[in-house]
């Protein structure tokens, strides 16, 4: 027999006719009408199921203490790097797995226990509080407004302008100073946003092999990134200038170079442009050898290296910054001098 | 005083009150705590899971700290470059910073380390989650009305404030993901026409990326942004407890009262038990599914990048305009003017703050002084609604837009297609949402006026003597036709008449007349449909069975 | 049948039905697809310029030219080398089913002794880069973290810190390099299929490329280690917003749907 098949007799009689809150208005039938009765809960009538209940919260807590004894266990026990195969999580780290579902299961039965219990043991009858206005009465604003008025004239700052001016024009001065102390936070721009460690004379070093890069070594559809000659991983400043002086260079068919600068300023096809998007400054390298397109991956800026570096798509507003090249005597190509535009986003000075 | 005399008659002379009452007593002595109890130990609170989305939040912001209080422990702020010897194996020999090293030593060192990471993570994607979802709650019931208008707001800093404590938060370990958001922010500074070089040297102590931002974002990632937050979520539940909670229309439930369950038993259980649930949610996702795992991604050097470059969630919707905004850019005068990233930087708060502005714009359209406590229906406040699920349309097409090129692989998609999409859709799909959503809540309406006129359709089909079949009516509970007819429904505002009653022409201001042309378009006489009244509904029920 | 019609009412019956008729529709697909057919390996011959040429003119010169020298369906392939040749037919990416984009991995249509027969012949038209050595392109003796250095900055741009993939432009993509063959990854470094740049060892030593390799046989294959659990997908943070929408934020809700609903009232009678 389930316990939800309770004999009418055992149920309290209902409630009285009147409700609480009850607004009868008559011959309104949309009348409110008041809070339903309450109705009782299997537990709150059968004591078999309120034990049931009982039961039930005291074993999540008991659940809740082994688990908390389980963590701890796995965390004397467990080493460390040990990595175990969990379907279909994959091979997870030991000790992350279970401590967290040791954890999670410890905090979730506590949790559960004290619902399950506030919800089938704890009284579930409705009750009403009244609500007062949060506006003060009349009285009590005449009083304050009153009180203001007594104060505001015993301070005599309405007497004495000059004084109350005075006042606030320290106060207002007076976060200037604050303000001026975070001047200290940085230097001043200067040209430091134009300038970058490529040179004349100096030469393109491979960022794989850190040698520096002979033109035959570029063939027509790769892909290689280059540093300025002397700059090293060492440096103190390197991540400050690689941020700059990034470059990535490819090779075209001289004959598919389209805009005549670029032409100009290469070494038989071969193109060196900065590898910093114009837009926002995100590393752009995603190079399509058929269609000489960069993409941008973080916002997908796409500019066009058989033409001058030019946007294609995205919302970089400049093209691509161009190094000018050329081959040394001794066969590696250099540098013929910095960019001759500030390389990565654009700024108010930047002209 | 008479706190005092009451405890006196209550307990007998010579007798020695339990230790636990003579705690209490020390302590009202010093801090007054019985005054504070019998106004709120038996408050009551309503019962509505819609009404405990907000507590999602705070309790997951209590874990953000208790976690994030662990990891500070642990963590180095620094840039310093070191030399990886730990035991990661594909990174060792790799030069990084302390801050990325540090990372590294939490999740592969520190017993247990991995999870406090993975749980701080977790839980502040559901944090921004949930107080999106909690806002949403607000906005669509109504529930930022007088009394509650300062709390609306401060629930609205609390999430513009939260977006800005993750992202510092995320940018921390100095990863290749993080550090590629920290350029944006730099590329975004440096688009400020004016100052900002100024302001990017400034943040960064010199040029990007310096060796500072790291320090510097902890200390307002871990202490100025959460001691703010802090403030204002004691705030914020000061105010709560103060308004008492609103409640949704239904039998017994007025403007004048609120009707539930007191905080002393079943609340607190309830909400002290909600705690351990959503804190057990969270170690539970934490011990099975990894988040930002940054030993994948490897520490940050300005010329590397990776594919599928995202900041977390919440900042999705900036990182969309910026996606999608054409490169525009002016260069007058020997200046520039980046309009590409600048426009989307001054559009970002622009949207945010058009939804936390709404209900002064709203207080102002309707003329409505009064306090409300009972919530709307989103169906029976059509423009309010509209207005909401235009904002979250705009709001999730950018969304799209700032993952489009995972949405493009994904889904067999052109990258450049989605773009399009989202530069259209952006201001089209609000306008069209905001159209439908309008229809669709009138349409509710006029199911509900039938719903309260005719009865609720049971499904029964009979069939009539003379062949005809009718679909039976059960007429509906006087419960359910309260709740169906309890609201209010809006009036227009009028100009005043030209002349006064005193015969004195008077002028009405442009802002008046601004005002009432505005209340029309919201709530003019085709924004809504009529309420059942009382005389209807007796006229129909008089002649009976007449369907 | 008395039973079946009585459930045919159940509010399941119509999952159930729509089940059914998609795993039918499917089983058809599936059976009358049009197969690609493994050829069949049938003679054991050597290595012959002359079977590849049969080959070619069958299955690749109807794009690429009777010669190789190409057409405007396709590239020229004089001087590809075997290496291009082993990668496109290997990997299922040439033929092409269909033009498009690009051309997409799938399963592939030629064996290795056909396709090396091919790739004889193509190499017979013009010097090009060979198929690697066992010894190149085996991850064994690489240095990982070397390799994941070089990964980042030569790979990840396109194919995702760990090699998951990425999009391009117009439809184009970086597909995701899990489980590929070591060998098909030292491929496509040297050759640069599609619009995938190339990395010629004058630019990316043999030890760099065995490096690389040697990183995402760490990181980027099913048996690689995730300590923090699921990966999901390895995408990064789009994935983790959803999880933790749906999942994290989801399970929340459904917690507080429970903690508010009213317990279950006692029915009378």
């Amino acid at each position: 027999m389930s316990s939800q098949d309770i004999p009418e007799e055992t149920l309290p009689s209902k409630q009285g006719d009147t409700r609480e809150g009850a607004v009868t208005v008559k011959g309104d039938p949309f009348a409110d009408p008041g809070l339903p009765p309450h109705e009782h809960r299997v537990q709150d009538i059968d004591e078999r199921a309120a034990r049931r209940s009982e039961r039930a919260v005291a074993f999540m807590f008991t659940l809740s203490m082994l688990a908390t004894v389980g963590f701890i266990a796995a965390y004397l026990a467990i080493p460390i790097d040990k990595n175990i195969y969990v379907f279909p999580l994959g091979h997870v780290s030991a000790m992350n797995f279970t401590l967290g579902l040791t954890l999670g299961v410890a905090l979730f039965c506590i949790g559960a226990g004290a619902v399950h219990w506030a919800r089938t043991l704890m009284s579930d009858e409705e009750r009403i509080d009244e609500r007062h206005p949060i506006e003060a009465s009349p009285e009590v604003k005449a009083k304050v407004m009153a009180d203001f008025a007594e104060g505001a004239s015993e301070s005599a700052m309405g007497r004495r302008p000059l004084i109350r001016n005075t006042m606030f024009g320290a106060l207002a001065l007076m976060p200037l100073s604050a303000l001026f102390l975070f001047g200290g936070l940085g230097p001043k721009p200067g040209t430091k946003l134009r300038k970058s460690k490529w040179a004349a004379g100096k030469m393109l070093v491979n960022q794989n092999t850190m040698q520096p890069l002979r033109p035959e070594d570029v063939q027509v559809g790769s892909l290689t990134f280059a540093m300025p000659q002397g700059m090293s991983e060492e440096d103190h400043d390197f991540q400050v200038q690689i941020a700059k002086a990034a470059l990535m260079i490819v090779r075209l068919r001289p004959e598919d170079i389209k805009d005549k600068q670029e032409l100009d300023w290469s070494v038989d096809g071969i193109v060196a442009f900065s590898k910093i998007c114009t837009h926002v400054g995100c590393p752009i390298s995603l190079y399509e050898q058929q269609t000489h397109h960069v993409l941008c991956p973080c916002h997908q800026s796409t500019f066009d290296l058989s033409d001058g570096g030019r946007v294609v798509f995205g919302p970089a507003g400049h093209a691509l910054p161009q190094l000018r090249i050329k081959v040394n005597d001794k066969g590696y190509l250099e540098a013929m001098g910095d960019f001759a535009e500030p390389v990565g986003p654009a700024f108010w000075e930047r002209g | 005083m008479s706190t005092a005399e009451t405890k006196a008659a209550g307990s007998k002379p010579g007798r020695k009150a339990p230790a636990g009452e003579r705690v209490a007593d020390w302590a009202d002595g010093r801090l007054g705590i019985y005054s504070l109890a019998k106004a709120n130990m038996r408050k009551i609170f309503p019962d509505h899971w819609s009404f405990m989305l907000g507590e999602v939040c705070l309790y997951s912001f209590l874990i953000i700290i208790l976690t994030g209080v662990y990891l500070t422990l642990f963590f180095h702020p620094s840039m310093n470059e070191v030399v990886y010897h730990g035991s990661y194996v594909p990174l060792q020999g790799q030069r990084m910073s302390e801050a990325f090293s540090s990372t590294l030593h939490i999740s592969f060192d520190v017993r247990g380390g991995l999870l406090i990471r993975q749980i701080h993570h977790w839980a502040a994607l559901i944090f921004l989650a949930g107080m999106f979802v909690h806002m949403m709650r607000v906005f669509f019931t109504g529930a930022f009305r007088k009394p509650r208008e300062i709390n609306w707001l401060f629930g609205f800093l609390l999430f513009f404030l939260g977006m800005f404590t993750g992202f510092t938060g995320y940018s921390l370990p100095d990863d290749l993901l993080s550090g590629t958001g920290v350029r944006f922010v730099d590329g975004a500074i440096l688009s400020v026409p004016l100052i900002g070089t100024y302001l990017s040297m400034l943040v960064f102590g010199g040029e990007f990326p310096g060796g500072d931002f790291v320090a510097r974002f902890y200390s307002v990632h871990i202490l100025l942004l959460p001691g703010i937050m802090l403030g204002l979520v004691v705030a914020h539940l000061i105010l709560v407890i103060y308004h008492k909670h609103t409640q949704y229309p239904g039998p017994g439930r007025t403007e004048k009262n609120v009707v539930g369950m007191p905080l002393l038993p079943v609340y607190m259980a309830k909400a002290g038990g909600f705690f351990f649930l959503v804190f057990g949610a969270i170690a539970a996702i934490a011990a099975i599914a990894t988040i930002n795992p940054i030993w994948e991604i490897g520490p940050y050097r300005p010329d590397q990048v990776s594919t599928g470059a995202q900041p977390d969630w919440y900042m999705g919707f900036a990182e969309g305009l910026i996606r999608v905004m054409p490169g525009w850019e002016i260069n007058i005068w020997g200046h520039t003017l980046v309009l590409g990233v600048f426009i989307p930087l001054v559009i970002f708060p622009l949207v945010l703050f058009a939804i936390a502005l709404w209900p002064f714009l709203e207080a102002w359209a309707t003329g409505d002084k009064r306090e409300h406590h009972l919530l709307d229906r989103p169906r029976n406040a059509p423009t309010r609604t509209a207005f909401g699920v235009a904002w979250i349309a705009a709001y999730f097409v950018m969304l799209i837009g700032g993952g489009n090129d995972l949405w493009a692989t994904h889904f067999h998609l052109s990258l450049n297609a989605i773009t399009w999409f989202v530069r259209i859709g952006f201001f089209v799909i609000p306008v069209l949402s905001f159209i439908a959503t309008r229809r669709i809540c009138m349409g509710l309406q006029r199911r509900d006026r039938e719903k309260v006129l005719h009865g609720r359709e049971s499904g029964i089909i009979k069939r009539l003597p003379h062949g005809e079949f009718v679909e039976v009516h059960e007429p509906l509970t006087q419960e359910q036709l309260h709740t169906l007819t309890a609201h209010e429904q809006p009036k227009p505002l009028e100009l005043e008449p030209e002349v006064d009653k005193n015969g004195v022409a008077r002028k009405a201001s442009m802002g008046q007349k601004m005002k009432v042309r505005l209340s029309k378009s919201m709530y003019g006489e085709d924004k809504f449909v009529p309420k059942a009244t009382a005389e209807e509904y007796q006229e129909i029920t008089s002649g009976h069975g007449h369907h | 049948m008395k039973k079946l019609s009585a459930r045919r009412r159940h509010p399941l019956a119509a999952v159930v039905v729509l089940l059914f008729a998609l795993a039918v529709t499917g089983g058809l697909y599936a059976a009358f697809a049009p197969a690609e057919s493994a050829k069949a390996d049938d003679t054991a011959q050597s290595l012959a310029i002359e079977e590849g040429k049969k080959l070619y003119s069958v299955g690749c010169a109807s794009c690429h030219g009777t010669g190789a020298q190409g057409t405007s369906d396709g590239p020229s392939l004089v001087g590809v080398g075997s290496a291009a040749v082993d990668f496109q037919v290997r990997t299922g990416r040439m033929p092409m089913q269909q033009q498009g984009a690009q051309a997409p991995r799938k399963k592939p249509v030629y064996t290795q002794a056909e396709t090396d027969q091919l790739a004889a012949y193509i190499s017979s038209l013009g010097a090009g880069p060979a198929v690697p050595s066992k010894d190149q392109y085996s991850p064994d003796g690489g240095d990982i973290a070397k390799g994941g250095e070089l990964f980042r900055t030569n790979c990840a741009q396109c194919h995702n810190f760990t090699g998951k993939g990425g999009a391009l432009s117009n439809g184009k993509f970086a597909p995701s390099l899990e489980d590929v063959d070591p060998k098909h990854i030292y491929e496509a470094m040297q050759t640069g299929p599609q619009n995938m740049p190339s990395f010629p060892d004058t630019t990316m030593s043999q030890k760099n490329k065995k490096d690389i390799i040697a990183y995402l046989d760490e990181v980027n294959t099913s048996k690689s280690e995730s300590p923090g659990g699921l990966n999901l997908g390895g995408l990064g943070p789009v994935s983790e917003g959803l999880f933790g929408w749906i999942f994290g934020l989801g399970a929340l809700i459904a917690l507080a749907i429970w903690v508010a609903a009213r317990t279950a009232k006692a029915k009378k009678s």
